[in-house]
């Protein structure tokens, strides 16, 4: 059964092969993904409150190894599907960095079916947003010998919104605790699924658009599109089966594992690659992998875990 | 009472958004005094760029200056950004009335 909020994504798609004049205002898009990112490290937050970190180091080692290591998986794989070596590292990066969206979905489709996870799990989305562009700009480096401007990147990347609102979000959680955040829970946890779906609606709209485009590019888009998020689900779920997390928590780092970015990374590629083609990473992050992900791979994955960890 | 008006160049940068903030500090180490910068959105060559999200953002961004400092800004857009970005740009004559503020 598809989870609520994959419908309003299918609607949004559905808007924008009819031609329909919907367009959320981008002033509303701004605000729900601000929310969703707090939200999401909010509530991470305050399961950290409820734990010491330094049980928590492997894990997140672990999660910033397989970020690292997703786009060196990739990259070949690009290469060999006669992407240039620029437009190859770039995807690859996509892949490396994680949605924040397909996380949510997917942390949606465990509470719907009543499956526990690590209630923590937005840290490891937080420390996953960019190892996999380091590893990306390195690989599109590695031939052009261009040393490139790191400092302006750790700056974008760091203090971009993504990460910083996560990483606020969970310090304010872990911080205020489950007391100190009660008053501001009516709005921050429990409209969440909600939005949510608001927030999917648009994505709809936008990943709609995206669809045009994958005629453009051809074969090696939908392969990589369709072909990676299994890949590297398996990945994920076997880094989550080392790290001897829950049934969820193996759904969680494989989905993590599977999505791509379309965030941080397209920014990030647009100054560290400038001669990559940005509509080819966005087309299969956004147009092919996180529909994918949506519809078809978050219930394959979960049904991956409980099978791993029966 | 006339008013005396004074033959300034505009150039109009059109550009993706995530080179604003880079735009806009090389325009003004190259003596641009003033700047404004509005979120547009279009398509050309490279596609259609709706700035439905964050990657698809496009700026406009204005500069009022001599025309010697436009030409000097826009060949540095030109030859750094022009090669992989998408980039438009055009001149045009403007009346000011504060020249010294230009």
């Amino acid at each position: 059964m598809i989870d609520v909020v994959v419908f309003f994504f299918l609607l949004g798609v559905l808007a924008r092969l009819v031609k329909s004049d919907l367009r959320l205002p981008e002033a509303l898009y701004e605000t729900l993904s601000i929310y969703l990112l707090l939200a999401i490290g909010l509530k991470g937050g305050i399961e950290l409150s409820k734990q010491p970190l330094v049980a928590l180091a492997p894990q997140v080692a672990a999660c910033m190894a397989l970020g690292f290591a997703i786009p060196l998986l990739l990259f070949p794989l690009a290469r060999a599907l006669r992407l240039g070596r620029a437009d190859a590292a770039a995807l690859a990066a996509h892949y490396g960095s994680v949605s924040v969206v397909t996380f949510a979905v997917a942390t949606a489709a465990l509470a719907r079916q009543g499956v526990a996870y690590e209630s923590h799990a937005a840290l490891w989305v937080a420390v996953m947003e960019a190892p996999g562009l380091v590893t990306g700009i390195l690989l599109a480096r590695m031939g052009s010998g261009g040393a490139g401007d790191w400092r302006r990147l750790a700056h974008d990347v760091l203090f971009g919104k993504s990460v910083l609102l996560l990483m606020g979000g969970l310090a304010i959680g872990a911080v205020a605790g489950v007391e100190g955040t009660a008053p501001i829970k009516a709005v921050f946890i429990d409209p969440f699924k909600g939005v949510l779906a608001l927030f999917l609606l648009e994505l709809g709209l936008v990943a709609g658009g995206r669809l045009a485009e994958v005629r453009r590019f051809g074969a090696a888009v939908l392969v990589i599109g369709l072909g990676a998020p299994p890949l590297l689900a398996l990945a994920g779920a076997f880094t989550g089966l080392a790290l001897g997390l829950s049934t969820g928590g193996v759904a969680l780092l494989a989905t993590l594992a599977a999505s791509a970015s379309y965030i941080a990374a397209p920014t990030a590629m647009r100054i560290a690659v400038p001669e990559a083609n940005a509509a080819l990473s966005i087309t299969a992050a956004l147009g092919i992998t996180f529909p994918f992900n949506i519809v078809v791979g978050i219930p394959l994955y979960i049904a991956l875990a409980q099978r791993l960890t029966a | 009472m006339t008013l005396s008006k004074h033959p300034k160049t505009l150039l109009v940068i059109v550009a993706e958004a995530v080179l604003e903030r880079r735009l806009v500090q090389e325009a003004r180490e190259r003596g641009a005094q003033g700047w404004t910068v509005t979120e547009v959105h279009g398509g050309g060559h490279e596609g259609v760029r709706e700035g439905a999200w964050e990657a698809d953002r496009t700026v406009e961004l204005k500069v009022i200056c001599d025309a010697t400092v436009a030409d000097t800004i826009a060949e540095h857009v030109l030859a750094t950004y022009a090669p992989h970005y998408s980039v438009a740009l055009y001149f045009s004559t403007v009346a000011v009335l504060r020249p010294e503020r230009y």
